[in-house]
C-alpha cells in the first residue's frame, strides 16, 4: 500500500516512457461539462417526441377497482392514456430472482400496476402528451377507484401469521433467508471473558442523484428498432432486458448513455416507469421521454439500508475477539428488484460482518421480508455501511467492556498483513490486504495519542468529544460469481477495441460507462500507456451498445479494474500489430522496434524511425507498397474477466473525531481520516476525489439522511 | 388557455429573443425547452439544489423559482453565454484541473454562483466560499475540490 500524492511518481520498471499510470491527468470529458455542453438524457429532444407522466398510487396497498380515463384523453395535448392492463399487451412482467441466492422468491412485477398497487408511488396509469406539463395536467383528470388493502409496513411482524400476505402466490412475506455458522460460536462465547450485545438500526435512504432518472425511448417501426437513451450504469444489461420484455431480439435494441448526472448504484436497476416508457414508445410508434421529478424520485428510486441487526460479540481480557453473531432483518419493497434482486444487500451484510478480523467463530442469519413500501436494492457500498457499523460498533463496545483502547483491540485482531491468501469466517477469499499497515498509517496521520489526551482534558471542561474507528474490506471487481452464476444476464467480462486512425490517432471503444468517476480518463491512460502515445491522441467512446464491445458497465468499482485491464490489453495488442506494420515498412524485426510518444523507434537506441501518421498513411492509402501477403491490422479487441478470485477485495480504515453537545444532542464532526488500500493507482487525483466524495456521502447517511 | 399565453422579449446571452410562453412556465424550462440552452439543469424544481442557477439582470437566481414571463425585458445569462464570453474561463479551467466536478450536473450552476462571489473582488475565506455555495447541491465531490478551485481562482484574480 502506498499513499500517493497528486503528482507524477518516479517511473517504475513497469512504466514505459509515455506511461500515464499513476499520474493525475485531467479527465478528457470535463470541458464540455463545465461549459454546459454535455448531453444528459434529460437534455435530449427528438422529432415527434412525446412526454409521459404517471398517475401514482397514493396508497401503500390498494386494489385498483377502476380507472376512468375519458376526461384525461380529451385534455389538451394528450396523445394517449394507458393503463397497466393495456401496457401488459406490449410488455411482459419480470421476476427479480437469482438462482444462487437459494430460495429467494418474488412476484411478477409489471411496468404499470395491474389490479393492485403495492406501494405508495407505484405507477397505476400513464399519460402521454405533447409536453410534460400537459401530461401532468391530464394526470389530474384520471380517476382511479381504489379499494384500500391492509398494508404490511413493519418488518418485525411481516412473517407473523396475523400479518396479511402481500402476494398470495408466494405463501408468505419472506423474500429470502440465509443462515451461516462457522467455527464453534457457542463454545467461543462460553469461553469469553465478556460478551456484549446490541441492536443496530439503519434507516432507509437513497442515492438522490442530482439528475433524476431519465429515459427517452424511440421505437422506429420502419426499422423495427428501439433506440433508448437512458441514464444507466449498465447499457448492455438494459439492452437485454428491454428486448426480452418487449419480445425483441437484443440486436433490435440500442441503448445509449452519454452524460449521467450521478448514479451511486441507483441507476443500475430496472425501474417499472422506465420499462413502461420503452413499452409506450413501442405502442405509440414515436419517441417518448420520461424524467422523474424530485418527488417521484423519492418514492421510486431504489431505497436501501433498512436493517435491524441484533448483534453480539465475545472477547477475552487480552483483547482477543472470540465470536461474532448477528441476526439481520431487512424490509424491502413489495417486489425484489430486477435483475440484481433485493437479497444482495442482506447477503453482503452476512458476508462482511467481522470480515477484517481473524476471529473464526461467526454465526449469522438474515431475513429479507416484503413490505408495502418503495422497493429496496443496491446503493453505493452495498451492505458495507451496515456490516461495518455493526462490526465496529461491537468492537468499540467490547473494548469499553474490557477497558482496552479500541485501536489496540483492533490491532490485536485484524488479519496479519502477511497472512494472505486467506479467507474470512464467512468464507470470503481474501488476498493482499493491509489492515495493519493501514491502521499504523491512520494512527500516525491523526496523532491518535495526542487526540486521546485532548479528549480527556476537554472532558474535564465539560466538552464531550468522541473518536471512532472503522476497519473494513470492500467488495470490488466482481467475477461471474456475483450475478452471472445466478442466471442474471449481467456481464462480468468487459471488452475494449482500440483503433489507429489514418492520422495516427487512437480511439478506444469500451463497454464500461462514465457517471463522473473518471472512467474516460482511466481508459485513455491505460491505452496511451500500453500502446505508447501521448494522452491527447486518445479518444474514448463509451455508452453505446451499437458501438462498444459487450460489457457489464460501471458498478462495484469494475470500470478501472476490469474495463481498464481490457483497455490495457487491447492497447498492447494494437501495439504488436502496429510494430508488425512498421517492421514490414522498415525491413526490421518487430521485436527491435518500440512505440514511444507516438513514434516508432529503435528499441535499443530510441532513435525515431517512423511517425504513426506516416505508418497509417501507408497502411491505409498505399498498402500496395507493403510486402505481398502482408495485411495490416490497425484495430485490436481484447476482453477481460477476473477468473482467479470471485472478487478483488480492498481494505482500509477510517476515523472520525466529533463533538457532542450533551444538552441538545447535536453532533459536530470535527475531523475525518481515511486510509484506503485500493491497489495500483491509475490516477491519484481521481482516487482521492472518489474516496472524498464517498466519505462525504457516508457522513450524510450517518448524520443527516433518513 | 389563451389568456395564459404571453409574449415576451428579452436578451439571452446577448441575443434578442421574442417568444410566446405559457404564464406558468419557469425560466429554466423556457431556457431548456424553448431556447434549447440545456446547460442549465433541473434537479429539484423547488429552489433547493441550485442546478438551474442563471443570471437575470446581473443577479444570480434560481431558474426554477422564476417564471419566464417575469423575464420580459430582462437580460438573462446562462452557462453557455458565460462560457462563450470567457468570463468564467479561469474558473472552468480550475474546476477541470482540480477535478472539482464528477458527474458535472451541478457545475454550471456552481460556476455561476462562484462567479457571483468572486466578482465582489475580495479573496473570500474557505468558510465564506462554503457559505456562498451552500445553496448549490453537489452529490459527487463532497465540495472540498470545489472550494479548492474557487479559492485558487480568487487568489489568482487578486494577483496572489
Amino acid at each position: 500500500m502506498k499513499i500517493t500524492a497528486d503528482s507524477p511518481p518516479v517511473l517504475s520498471a513497469l512504466d514505459r516512457p509515455n506511461s500515464y499510470i499513476g499520474r493525475s491527468v485531467p479527465r478528457p470529458n470535463l470541458a464540455r461539462l463545465t461549459q454546459g455542453r454535455g448531453q444528459y438524457v434529460s437534455d435530449i429532444a427528438l422529432p415527434r417526441m412525446a412526454h409521459v407522466a404517471f398517475v401514482r398510487s397514493p396508497h401503500a396497498h390498494a386494489r385498483i377497482a377502476g380507472i376512468a380515463t375519458e376526461a384525461a384523453k380529451k385534455a389538451p395535448g394528450v396523445i394517449a392514456v394507458v393503463t397497466g392492463a393495456e401496457l401488459a399487451k406490449v410488455m411482459t412482467p419480470w421476476v427479480g430472482v437469482l438462482t444462487h441466492l437459494k430460495g429467494l422468491k418474488s412476484a411478477p412485477q409489471s411496468p404499470i400496476a395491474v389490479e393492485r398497487a403495492c406501494w405508495q408511488g407505484e405507477a397505476v396509469c400513464a399519460v402521454v402528451a405533447r409536453t410534460r406539463a400537459q401530461a401532468e395536467d391530464a394526470c389530474e383528470l384520471v380517476e382511479v377507484s381504489y379499494e384500500e388493502l391492509p398494508a404490511v409496513t413493519d418488518p418485525e411482524t411481516a412473517l407473523d401469521a396475523a400479518t396479511p400476505v402481500i402476494h398470495a402466490s408466494l405463501g408468505d412475506n419472506l423474500c429470502f433467508e440465509r443462515k451461516l455458522d462457522a467455527g464453534d460460536v457457542d463454545k467461543a462465547f462460553a469461553e469469553s471473558d465478556a460478551v456484549v450485545e446490541a441492536i443496530f438500526r439503519t434507516g432507509r435512504h437513497t442515492g438522490v442523484t442530482n439528475e433524476p432518472r431519465s429515459i427517452v425511448a424511440d421505437w422506429n417501426a420502419g426499422e423495427q428498432r428501439l433506440t433508448v437513451y437512458e441514464g444507466t450504469q449498465a447499457p448492455h444489461m438494459m439492452q437485454d432486458l428491454f428486448a426480452k420484455h418487449l419480445g425483441l431480439a437484443a440486436h433490435q435494441v440500442r441503448v445509449m448513455t452519454k452524460d449521467v448526472g450521478g448514479s451511486f448504484g441507483v441507476k443500475v436497476h430496472t425501474y417499472a416507469d422506465e420499462m413502461a416508457t420503452a413499452a409506450l414508445s413501442k405502442l405509440l410508434k414515436r419517441p417518448v421521454k420520461f424524467v422523474a421529478d424530485r418527488l417521484e424520485s423519492f418514492v421510486t428510486d431504489i431505497h436501501a439500508r433498512d436493517h435491524r441487526v441484533k448483534a453480539k460479540i465475545g472477547v477475552k481480557q487480552d483483547g482477543t475477539i472470540t465470536a461474532f453473531e448477528i441476526d439481520d432483518l431487512t424490509g424491502i419493497g413489495p417486489y425484489s428488484v430486477y435483475p440484481r434482486t433485493s437479497g444482495i444487500e442482506a447477503n453482503q451484510v452476512m458476508n462482511l460482518v467481522g470480515s477484517p478480523y481473524t476471529c473464526p467463530n461467526y454465526r449469522a442469519q438474515t431475513h429479507v421480508v416484503f413490505q408495502n413500501k418503495n422497493v429496496m436494492c443496491q446503493y453505493r457500498g452495498v451492505g458495507h455501511p451496515i456490516a461495518v457499523a455493526v462490526t465496529e460498533g461491537l468492537v468499540e463496545l467490547a473494548a469499553a467492556k474490557i477497558g482496552m483502547d479500541p485501536l489496540e483491540l483492533r490491532r490485536r485482531n485484524l488479519m496479519a498483513d502477511d497472512s494472505y491468501p486467506t479467507q474470512s469466517a464467512s468464507g470470503l477469499k481474501l488476498e493482499k490486504l493491509s489492515h495493519h499497515e493501514a491502521l499504523a498509517h491512520l494512527d500516525s496521520m491523526m496523532s491518535y495519542a495526542g487526540l486521546r489526551a485532548e479528549q480527556a482534558s476537554l472532558r474535564k471542561q465539560g466538552i464531550y468529544r468522541g473518536i471512532g474507528f472503522a476497519s473494513f474490506i470492500e467488495v470490488t471487481n466482481p467475477s461471474a460469481a456475483f450475478y452471472g452464476v445466478g442466471g442474471a444476464r449481467i456481464s462480468s467480462q468487459d471488452g475494449a477495441t482500440v483503433k489507429l486512425d489514418a492520422e495516427g490517432m487512437i480511439s478506444i471503444h469500451s463497454g464500461v460507462t462514465e457517471q463522473g468517476q473518471g472512467t474516460e480518463a482511466v481508459l485513455a491512460q491505460c491505452v496511451a500507456s500500453s500502446f505508447g502515445v501521448p494522452l491527447d491522441r486518445v479518444r474514448v467512446v463509451i455508452g453505446d451498445t451499437d458501438n462498444t464491445p459487450y460489457g457489464g458497465g460501471t458498478w462495484a468499482s469494475r470500470a478501472a479494474g476490469i474495463g481498464g485491464e481490457a483497455a490495457w490489453q487491447a492497447g498492447k495488442a494494437l501495439r504488436q500489430n502496429v510494430l508488425a506494420v512498421a517492421a514490414s515498412i522498415l525491413q526490421a524485426k518487430p521485436e527491435d522496434l518500440d512505440i514511444n510518444i507516438g513514434v516508432v523507434v529503435d528499441k535499443a537506441s530510441g532513435n525515431e524511425r517512423l511517425p504513426l501518421d506516416e505508418l497509417a498513411r501507408i497502411a491505409y492509402f498505399r498498402p500496395d507498397t507493403l510486402p505481398p501477403g502482408f495485411q495490416a491490422e490497425l484495430m485490436a479487441t481484447r476482453h477481460y474477466v477476473p477468473r482467479g478470485w470471485p472478487f478483488a477485495f480492498t481494505n482500509g480504515i477510517q476515523a472520525s473525531y466529533l463533538e457532542v453537545d450533551v444538552n441538545t444532542g447535536f453532533v459536530k464532526l470535527l475531523k475525518h481520516w481515511c486510509v484506503e488500500d485500493c491497489g495500483t493507482i491509475i490516477n491519484p487525483q481521481l482516487v482521492n476525489e472518489q474516496i472524498r466524495g464517498g466519505v462525504v456521502q457516508g457522513i450524510g447517511a450517518a448524520l443527516y439522511e433518513e | 388557455m389563451s389568456e395564459h399565453i404571453i409574449d415576451i422579449a428579452l436578451i439571452v446571452n446577448g441575443e434578442q429573443v421574442s417568444e410566446r410562453v405559457e404564464a406558468r412556465k419557469t425560466l429554466v424550462d423556457f431556457l431548456r425547452d424553448d431556447l434549447v440552452l440545456t446547460g442549465s439543469h433541473v434537479g429539484c424544481e423547488h429552489g433547493v439544489c441550485g442546478a438551474c442557477t442563471v443570471r437575470v439582470n446581473g443577479e444570480v437566481v434560481r431558474g426554477c423559482l422564476m417564471l419566464a414571463v417575469q423575464c420580459d425585458g430582462a437580460t438573462v445569462e446562462t452557462i453557455e453565454g458565460m462560457s462563450d464570453s470567457g468570463e468564467v474561463a479561469d474558473l472552468q479551467a480550475a474546476f477541470e484541473q482540480r477535478n472539482a466536478l464528477q458527474c458535472g450536473f451541478c457545475t454550471p450552476g456552481m460556476l455561476a454562483t462562484a462567479q457571483e462571489l468572486l466578482k465582489r473582488g475580495v479573496v473570500p475565506s474557505r468558510d465564506e466560499i462554503r457559505e456562498h455555495i451552500s445553496g448549490n447541491y453537489c452529490r459527487c465531490t463532497g465540495y472540498h475540490a470545489i472550494v479548492d478551485a474557487v479559492e485558487s481562482v480568487a487568489k489568482a484574480r487578486a494577483g496572489q
